[in-house]
């Protein structure tokens, strides 16, 4: 499975690359959406995987570290998942009011900070 | 000795303040430091001339070989005497000389500064901490030359001085680390001791080379004396001070220092007697051809830089003694004649020489100094310069077939005759000039410093014995040894010496009548200045070009070329691997994996392809949506609740702002298209490399025991990613509300914006 991820993973950069080296700027936030995408990903496979065993600690029991998931990359991918919402949202609000102040979408007329 | 290195830096600092507080007094109450200081070497000195030195270190960074290490010998005593002593002078004659200057504090900073590096220079027993002061005395001398700094002219020759004496300052770290990796240490005693390792080790040819570099920019040696007349643009006191006194002959102190490590060899000889020989007939010459007193000053004094090389180059007991006293000579008559200069130009409003005649009636007691100054530079008895031009002259001769050697410094002595005619003789004599003020005696503090500095080199000409013990010890450090006992007189008896000095003065007698006719003498208007200047150029062009490529103003270019290089060279490193290290056991594989990856690349390959924005945000959803799968499916409950919520978010988001955008595409050509997808996959291609890379690594489970053991005891939780965010990283978490707080107060003011007017909306 690992092999399968590993080429999600790098499909996802490259098409996320692709898209933040185009002059139209949705497309430079679709890219920035699907790097997200990727590093996400990226971190969690890193970890390891093992399949279906969240690191739920059942009632009265106790849990054995070794057959569930690793729970700190999850929690350091779940911040970043937040956190990259965060970065898309302002970076629409940008790109709109760019648009309104510039009156274009192409980046290559949007290249000094006087326009 | 740390005390008294430290010393001009603290008052300096206490400058401006004293400036303020008595604005006319100030130079007199700074020059007292100076007197301090000379008075406490000269405590020191009877210690030193008796062969011993007087060390004094301080741990500074001892794992780093660094110490405040400070050393006095003969050669560091008689250079700190000249620099205090003429220090003295120069501070209380620039009271009056930049009397009621706005920036006198300013100045005083500077010069203060300047006069702490200078004695860290010639104290210093670290090559690290010589170097220190090397280049604050570039860099104090960078603010004196340019401290006028409203006319360009000083701009530009205080940044020249600055890119010469630094570039040659680099150099210089260099040699100096070469030879303390090769001798073991890095104290410059010790590294003299291993003089002889050096001198056989095969990089001896570049660490010479690179000494030479920095001692020969310092001291203006051709090819880098262009700098020197350029830095005539300092006020007149400081250029009295570093461009004569002091600061170019750091140069000259650095080659004496390290002649008992560095010389002796046939590259040494020839290199620096070769270099001083045509530096000193060089700045001869060219000074004759000036009109303006501190240039014809100026190229004089590379002149006499270029004969203290020489002398160093030649490097016997006979030279060193030379040397000694004519840097002393040297130091008394030219700063002399540079504050004579300054008094003229301050009373008369001009140093065109051909515009001054007969000052000697208006200014009798600058005339007197200028008079018995130039006498001393002319070479002539009774004073200390004819004592220095006589040793220095004996010396060439004690090298057997050298003839040429003699003549040149014969030739050298006879336009430095001429040339203190024109500086000390000229103005004051003969008949009245048109200068545009109306001169009259300069105060009291102008004409009292070349007075004092003229009557201290008649003093030490009368009396020649009194510097035996200093040329002696000095002398001696500079051959590492004891050396014999010097006995200086000013009549040594009629031998070729003295006719030498007949003849000169009289060819000098002959070029100084004749010096208007040399004016006019056509000259090659190329030179090192031209070389200085198209080096410039080149760079500022070289600097503009990459400017152009590299910072282009595209975004994508910037990204292509950051992808491109960070691909290379991981790739090349991954290339240079024998193996990849891949995981073995790449897992098993079940059908609806399969399907769900499918269906990921598909949507990836929509939401790049897709020439409709809408669609494309569509295909965006489903891969989050897709993301969300497989994070349930891999034990990541949390993660895909999140997922699926900030998925649907950024959808609708995306489809609100698609709303205002124009739906026209841009399609790019097919080339930049090809050439960003191949960067674009290839970096992908080497992350999916790098995830496989993850699985042969052993993971250290420590931290998912500690957190699975610890959640419900320590924490009382059973959710153990929501226990890590809650409680053991809640940092972590406070921080990500912070970053979404900072958006959402971004994205409402980005929206709340008021339109300026004029602005397209």
């Amino acid at each position: 499975m690992i092999l399968l991820l590993a080429i999600v993973v790098g499909s996802l950069y490259a098409g996320g690359l692709y898209m933040i080296m185009r002059r139209v700027l949705i497309k430079l936030i679709i890219g920035l959406a699907l790097l997200a995408h990727a590093s996400n990903l990226l971190i969690f496979t890193a970890s390891g995987l093992i399949r279906g065993r969240a690191a739920l600690v059942p009632a009265g029991g106790s849990l054995d570290f070794r057959q569930v998931a690793d729970p700190l990359p999850q929690a350091l991918a779940l911040t970043a998942i937040v956190i990259g919402f965060g970065v898309l949202a302002f970076a629409l609000a940008l790109v709109q009011r760019t648009y309104q102040v510039v009156g274009s979408d192409d980046l290559d007329q949007i290249r000094s900070t006087d326009t | 000795m740390l005390t008294i290195t430290i010393a001009p830096f603290l008052v300096a600092i206490l400058a401006p303040a004293i400036c303020r507080f008595t604005p006319r007094a100030c130079g007199w109450i700074l020059a007292l430091l100076p007197l301090g200081l000379v008075l406490y070497l000269a405590s020191l000195a009877p210690t030193v001339w008796n062969g011993q030195t007087v060390v004094a270190t301080t741990s500074w960074a001892p794992s780093l070989g660094l110490d405040l290490a400070f050393r006095l010998d003969g050669l560091g005593l008689l250079f700190a005497l000249l620099i205090t002593g003429i220090g003295v002078i120069v501070v209380f004659y620039s009271g009056g000389y930049l009397a009621g200057h706005r920036h006198l504090g300013r100045y005083y900073v500077a010069l203060l500064m300047f006069l702490g590096s200078m004695l860290g220079v010639v104290l210093a027993d670290n090559v690290i901490l010589l170097f220190v002061f090397w280049e604050l005395t570039s860099i104090t001398s960078y603010l004196l030359i340019g401290f006028d700094h409203e006319r360009e002219a000083a701009r530009n020759g205080a940044l020249q001085a600055l890119l010469v004496t630094g570039t040659g300052g680099l150099a210089l770290l260099a040699g100096l680390l070469m030879a303390a990796q090769i001798t073991g240490t890095y104290q410059i005693s010790g590294l003299l001791a291993g003089g002889d390792l050096l001198r056989d080790h095969p990089l001896y040819p570049a660490v010479l080379a690179l000494i030479l570099l920095g001692a020969f920019t310092k001291s203006a040696q051709f090819p880098f004396h262009f700098w020197l007349p350029n830095a005539m643009e300092a006020p007149t006191p400081a250029s009295a001070y570093l461009h004569a006194a002091t600061m170019v002959k750091a140069g000259v102190y650095l080659l004496a220092r390290l002649t008992p490590a560095l010389g002796g060899t046939d590259l040494w000889w020839w290199t620096v007697t070769l270099t001083g020989a045509v530096t000193m007939l060089a700045g001869a010459w060219l000074a004759l051809r000036k009109t303006d007193l501190k240039q014809i000053l100026a190229y004089s004094t590379i002149s006499v830089l270029g004969i203290l090389t020489l002398l160093l180059g030649i490097g016997d007991e006979a030279a060193w003694t030379a040397m000694a006293i004519y840097l002393v000579a040297h130091g008394l008559y030219k700063g002399a004649l540079f504050l004579v200069a300054g008094a003229v130009d301050h009373e008369a409003g001009t140093r065109d020489i051909t515009r001054l005649g007969g000052l000697r009636s208006s200014m009798p007691m600058t005339a007197i100094a200028a008079l018995a100054a130039g006498v001393s530079m002319a070479g002539l008895p009774p004073m200390v310069g004819f004592i220095g031009k006589e040793l220095v002259l004996e010396a060439s001769m004690r090298q057997q077939g050298m003839i040429t050697l003699t003549a040149a410094v014969a030739a050298a002595g006879a336009l430095l005759f001429a040339a203190a005619g024109l500086a000390a003789v000229r103005p004051f004599f003969g008949a009245a000039g048109s200068p545009p003020k109306d001169p009259h005696e300069a105060p009291l503090t102008l004409w009292l410093g070349p007075l004092l500095l003229a009557g201290s080199g008649l003093l030490l000409g009368l009396a020649p014995g009194w510097m035996n013990a200093a040329a002696a010890s000095a002398a001696g450090a500079i051959a590492g040894s004891p050396s014999p006992p010097v006995k200086l007189a000013l009549f040594h008896g009629f031998n070729t010496a003295l006719l030498l000095s007949l003849l000169t003065a009289a060819a000098g007698t002959a070029l100084y009548l004749g010096c208007a006719r040399l004016r006019k003498l056509a000259m090659p208007q190329w030179g090192p200045a031209g070389w200085y200047d198209a080096a410039l150029d080149g760079v500022m062009s070289l600097a503009a070009a990459q400017t152009r490529i590299l910072q282009n103003g595209y975004l994508r270019y910037y990204l292509l070329t950051m992808i491109a290089a960070t691909v290379g060279l991981t790739g090349y490193a991954i290339a240079r691997l024998t193996a990849l290290p891949l995981g073995a056991n790449l897992g098993d594989v079940q059908f609806h994996e399969v399907v769900l990856v499918i269906v990921i690349l598909v949507s990836v390959a929509v939401a790049v392809r897709s020439p409709s924005s809408v669609t494309a945000v569509a295909a965006l959803g489903v891969v989050g949506l897709g993301m969300a799968l497989i994070f349930v499916l891999f034990g990541a409950p949390d993660l895909a609740m999140t997922q699926v919520v900030v998925d649907i978010l950024t959808v609708v988001l995306l489809v609100l702002v698609l709303h205002s955008l124009p739906q026209v595409s841009r399609p790019t050509k097919p080339g930049p298209r090809f050439r960003d997808a191949s960067v674009a996959s290839s970096a992908g291609l080497l992350i999916g490399l790098l995830v496989l890379g993850t699985a042969a690594i052993e993971h250290p489970a420590d931290s998912a025991r500690y957190f699975i053991e610890n959640s419900l005891p320590l924490a009382g939780g059973r959710n153990v990613v929501n226990v890590i965010l809650a409680d053991f990283r809640v940092l972590d978490t406070l921080g990500e509300v912070t970053v979404i707080a900072v958006a959402a107060v971004g994205v409402f003011a980005l929206r709340r914006l008021r339109e300026r007017p004029g602005e397209k909306s």
